[in-house]
């Protein structure tokens, strides 16, 4: 559905996207992550035709954004990072306006702005002045005129910022429910977002790819150790040495325990030593209150892939 | 065209929900009244002077003409308070796009730079030509009261139309270089001036230069309107005028894509 082919952009000396590509297929929900200024808006804009790329290029729906980017405009629904609403307008005259603009006709055009009102959940606000309405509102507004004439594809920049968690919660589910009939990209900086709405992910820092795969996929594929967590009652030397009897130990790091008598340890192993650790605590009399395998958030698979290596 | 028309909808929602538009009809029109009062009383005083002159010495009174004597010079005033006034109306006609990020929205809409340019510049002669129809009243009472020619008002609001679509255009480009109003309402009044008083140069240079200047000039073409006289060659001036900052102004939105 969108295929994105080595996009390079500059702001003057500033490179802000380096040799981008990615795929996206029809009613998928991929996830552009990365941290600020990474080139998120800047692929986003330039998918949307805001922009035009240094070089390279990209196909949308089969249209490419060089040659035919009204062809491109018409089939996406696009949320810029700060919804682009005229604060005198009310949301009924916003909405009309932008369906007006968007081709859509005239027959069909109050059908789909209701449509739209009743998917971003602003029933009670319709006839209210913009520049009256709250932050999360405003959102709901800018993904309102995103969703009108319900385009094939939806590029939202950061569609839960500004809201609050019960609305977050609403918009994923929103999102979630328009992926398979709708092709999505949405950004964003906040990771759980990704795990609970995305089918996939591409990842990006200072304007390159630096991974792409399904949240699962990359937990697995980044990590290549396991994780325990253990608390125990006893000596620390004790439990030091226990641990590292079990294996190939890669660290092993002390945290505050839940009560003032126990220890609780951060292991990092290469196989999973649950079972043996287990027994060897027991065995040398320890009391064992917790123990469990713990999987790496995208959060520090993230922070991972984006904080450069130094030598440490 | 439907695009268009959805462009110049809106324009004009912005107009009339924001006070500063009620701001500058009412200034506007208490100005053009002041000045109406003033030239009404001069020229009251002058033909009432003049028929005592002619009762007192047994000569026969002049003739006043009011087209020439009152309407003419109002017009002219109006055109000077336009000068002023337009740039306040076009200030906001693009750097507010700019300035809120809606641009983004009309760039990523199948809208083409046309749609938009043109919307905003007819929204704007729009709001010019209700600015100007109050002042109709001040003429409506010249026609109760006496009876001035008719053709020559009209011709005069023509000419002020197509003098105020210059400003219009021009003012439209200034506003889509800045997302700051208050640089693009000094920036539309600087360029309006310039134009403005260029013919005054051409007292001061060669022939060859003198004629360029002069046809610059955006005001010596009004004279003619003023008087009630439609020239073809003047409408062609402020039609080509519009044309070409309405041109401009397609080049600068286009060129936005490129840099930003």
């Amino acid at each position: 559905m969108i295929e994105v082919k080595n996009l390079t952009r500059y702001y003057g000396e500033k490179r802000a996207l380096h040799d981008v590509s990615f795929d996206v297929q029809k009613g998928e929900v991929l996830g552009l992550l990365g941290p600020n200024a990474a080139g998120k808006t800047t692929t986003m804009r330039i998918l949307t035709c805001f922009m035009t790329p240094t070089s390279g290029t990209a196909r949308v729906a089969g249209y490419d954004i060089w040659d035919q980017p009204m062809e491109v405009k018409n089939r996406i629904g696009y949320l810029p990072e700060n919804p682009p609403l005229y604060s005198d307008l009310r949301v009924m005259e916003y909405l009309d306006f932008v369906a007006k603009i968007n081709n859509i006709p005239k027959n069909k055009r109050q059908a789909s702005i209701d449509n739209a009102i009743e998917k971003s959940g602003l029933g009670d606000v319709r006839n209210q002045v913009i520049g009256s309405l709250s932050k999360g509102f405003r959102q709901r507004a800018g993904l309102a005129q995103a969703l009108l004439g319900d385009p094939e594809i939806l590029i939202l920049d950061e569609p839960t910022v500004g809201l609050d968690p019960r609305q977050i919660i609403e918009i994923r589910e929103l999102i979630k429910k328009l992926g398979g009939d709708h092709t999505i990209i949405l950004s964003t900086h906040i990771l759980p977002e990704v795990e609970m709405t995305c089918g996939r992910v591409v990842i990006i820092n200072e304007g390159e790819v630096v991974a792409e795969d399904t949240p699962g996929n990359l937990t697995k594929r980044l990590t290549g150790s396991e994780r325990t967590i253990v608390e125990v009652e006893g000596k620390e030397e004790d439990a030091r040495a226990a641990i590292q009897s079990v294996g190939e130990v890669l660290s092993v790091t002390k945290q505050k325990a839940s009560t003032d008598n126990h220890l609780k340890f951060v292991i990092e192993t290469q196989t999973d030593v649950r079972r043996d650790l287990a027994k060897t605590l027991v065995e040398k009399g320890m009391g064992l209150y917790e123990l469990r395998a713990e999987a790496y958030s995208l959060e520090e698979i993230f922070l991972h892939l984006t904080t450069k290596e130094e030598a440490a | 065209m439907k695009k268009t028309f959805a462009v110049y909808q809106k324009e004009l929602k912005h107009f009339f929900y924001s006070p500063i538009a009620y701001i500058v009809i009412a200034a506007f029109v208490i100005i053009a009244g002041i000045f109406f009062y003033l030239y009404l009383s001069s020229f009251v005083e002058a033909a009432f002077m003049d028929m005592i002159r002619s009762q007192q010495y047994r000569t026969p009174p002049q003739k006043f003409n009011v087209n020439l004597q009152l309407i003419r010079p109002f017009f002219w005033n109006l055109a000077l308070i336009s000068l002023f006034v337009l740039p306040l109306v076009t200030m906001r006609l693009f750097s507010e796009e700019k300035k809120s990020g809606t641009v983004e929205l009309l760039y990523t809409r199948p809208l083409s730079s046309v749609h938009i340019v043109l919307g905003k510049f007819f929204a704007g002669v729009t709001f010019y030509l209700v600015m100007l129809i109050p002042t109709m009243i001040f003429m409506l009472l010249l026609f109760i009261y006496g009876n001035p020619e008719f053709w020559p008002v009209v011709s005069g609001y023509l000419g002020l139309l197509l003098l105020g679509s210059a400003f219009i255009a021009g003012g439209l480009f200034i506003s889509t270089l800045t997302e700051n109003q208050i640089i693009a309402a000094i920036g539309g009044f600087g360029l309006s001036l310039v134009l403005w008083i260029i013919g005054w140069a051409a007292n001061f240079s060669g022939p060859g230069m003198a004629g360029i200047l002069n046809y610059l000039s955006i005001i010596n073409h009004f004279e003619d309107f003023a008087q009630g006289v439609i020239d073809t060659k003047h409408v062609f001036y402020y039609l080509l005028f519009s044309a070409f900052g309405v041109y401009l102004s397609l080049k600068s939105i286009e060129s936005i894509k490129w840099k930003s």
